[in-house]
């Protein structure tokens, strides 16, 4: 029976050398003392980051202009989330990889209607105030297009939309109830009870923030406290973290991606780059058996001196 | 009870494959090949060794939960060292990854222990990004509200839902690091059975 040719790149060799005298459990207790003692170190000398969350509350007392314009746009419908598609509504078609409508796919599994959950259920959840009620009964009696000819004259107006003497100032006069919800929300926002509302809107002990965090990252005051710490798209912020932190250093070629075209031109980046990386990665999962990518070892050499001693003539 | 009935038991079949497979002096060898004389061999378990550091760390934090490290002092400093044993371990890990392909160190039979350390080191990462969703902060909120569109893009945001603090934290502290442990023990179990992979034959006999 021939015997199977020697494949260099699949077989190793025998060895037939000499071994050495290996203490293993010594070996591991070092290094483990080593890490750490060095850990330690690294902690002591440089701690970690830890900047305080932004609320609700926060962001409307420090923004309140930006606040109550991402409360219309959640009210009218031109909100990020309020147009996102899957897994939010069915507003959008979503990303696109090809022909593949991934997201549309899975479908409105986190439904949110922004209107309701971001404005109108907030505002029913506040004491009873004549004003806002008068104004929930006129929204709830309205035909849409009444509401829509409401949201239409105040999105107009509301580009010269001011805060002044705490309290939201816009010059819509055929704008029905809302101004009155603008306005009440970004008080109940500057009280913390928006906070609490969207929180707690799914019951006393919650985990789940999505309804907060959507709702602050619609507006503008998140991404800049983010710009200037460094944090955006185009800073490399997906692998950064606040300060002068190494971060998740671990995710530069994902996030080398986002730099480059076509991803950083494309409305479909976000899925070109994971559709990239999934397949990269299954080509590092799969290297042993990539004819080619598993030869470089061999070709470039680089083993000569890993191995040096073993080499020496 | 007869030999043959000892001889089919599974615990009986279980033990015999075991220690033929991992006998006493490979998974606690007192020597090894004279080639394995290399700095690049102490990254290995280095990168172990941190993963014992961040289970630690992790697990003082777990003791007090989730919020404690932003009112307390001591607890700063233990979240502090877990987010440091994390990069060590991911230094110590890459460094390993790029010494074993060098080293093309799946010759031999050793496909098996490049894909479990591979696989660990995604399970690594996505253990690391959920850590970092989990911190109940600014970083928390900015990393979650942006790697919520790359999720939602694939259509898998609607079941790994990053902005959902509870099964972000459930993830980060039960299932992935059971996953990273039991992938890693297997890893090594993997090494030790195999032993370390021999250099490039450099002379056609030794290629026989």
């Amino acid at each position: 029976m021939s015997k199977k040719a020697f494949r260099p790149d699949v077989d190793a060799p025998e060895w037939k050398g000499g071994y050495t005298p290996y203490d293993i459990i010594k070996e591991g207790t070092i290094a483990l003392l080593v890490v750490a003692l060095l850990t330690i170190g690294l902690a002591v000398m440089f701690g970690s980051p830890d900047v305080k969350a932004v609320t609700l509350k926060r962001w409307a007392n420090a923004a309140p202009v930006d606040f109550a314009t991402t409360a219309l746009s959640e009210l009218n419908g031109t909100s990020g989330v309020a147009t996102y598609g899957a897994p939010y509504n069915k507003n959008s078609t979503g990303q696109q990889l090809g022909p593949l409508e991934l997201a549309k796919w899975v479908g409105a599994r986190i439904p949110i209607d922004t209107a309701t959950a971001f404005v109108l259920d907030p505002l029913k959840s506040l004491p009873s105030q004549p004003a806002l009620s008068t104004g929930l009964a006129q929204w709830k009696s309205a035909s849409n297009g009444t509401r829509q000819t409401w949201m239409n004259d105040y999105t107009k107006a509301a580009t010269k939309m001011k805060f002044s003497a705490g309290q939201v100032v816009v010059n819509a006069n055929n704008a029905g109830p809302v101004p009155v919800f603008i306005n009440d929300l970004t008080q109940m926002a500057r009280s913390g009870a928006l906070d609490q509302d969207l929180v707690t809107s799914n019951g006393f002990y919650t985990t789940d923030y999505t309804l907060p965090l959507l709702f602050i990252a619609d507006g503008s005051y998140l991404g800049n406290l983010a710009a200037t710490q460094h944090l955006t798209g185009e800073q490399w912020g997906m692998m950064n973290e606040t300060g002068s932190y190494p971060g998740q250093a671990w995710l530069w070629l994902y996030t080398f991606w986002y730099q480059v075209p076509p991803f950083s031109q494309s409305g479909n980046g976000d899925v070109l780059v994971w559709g990239l990386m999934m397949v990269l990665t299954a080509g590092l999962i799969l290297v042993p058996f990539i004819p080619g990518v598993r030869s470089i070892p061999r070709k470039t050499r680089v083993y000569r001196l890993i191995w040096r001693e073993h080499y020496k003539p | 009870m007869s030999t043959t009935e000892i001889d089919r038991q599974w615990t009986t079949k279980l033990r015999r494959r075991v220690t033929a497979k991992l006998p006493p002096e490979k998974l606690l060898p007192d020597t090894q090949p004279a080639y394995v004389s290399s700095w690049i061999y102490v990254f290995g378990v280095t990168t172990l060794s941190a993963l014992m550091v961040v289970i630690a760390t992790g697990c003082l934090l777990a003791i007090r939960g989730p919020q404690w490290w932003h009112g307390s002092g001591i607890g700063h400093f233990v979240n502090s060292m877990h987010l440091w044993s994390v990069e060590i371990f991911f230094f110590a890990m890459v460094i390993h990854l790029w010494g074993k392909y060098f080293m093309a160190a799946w010759r031999g039979g050793r496909s098996l222990t490049w894909v479990t350390g591979a696989v660990t080191f995604l399970v690594s990462i996505l253990t690391a990004f959920t850590g970092y969703v989990s911190q109940t902060n600014f970083d928390s909120q900015w990393i979650a509200t942006q790697a919520k569109d790359g999720i939602n893009a694939t259509g898998g945001g609607a079941y790994f839902n990053v902005l959902n603090l509870g099964q972000m934290l459930m993830w980060h502290i039960v299932l992935l690091p059971i996953a990273a442990v039991v992938l890693t023990g297997l890893h090594v179990l993997m090494v030790r059975s195999k032993g370390v992979v021999p250099p490039f034959a450099d002379t056609a006999s030794e290629m026989s």
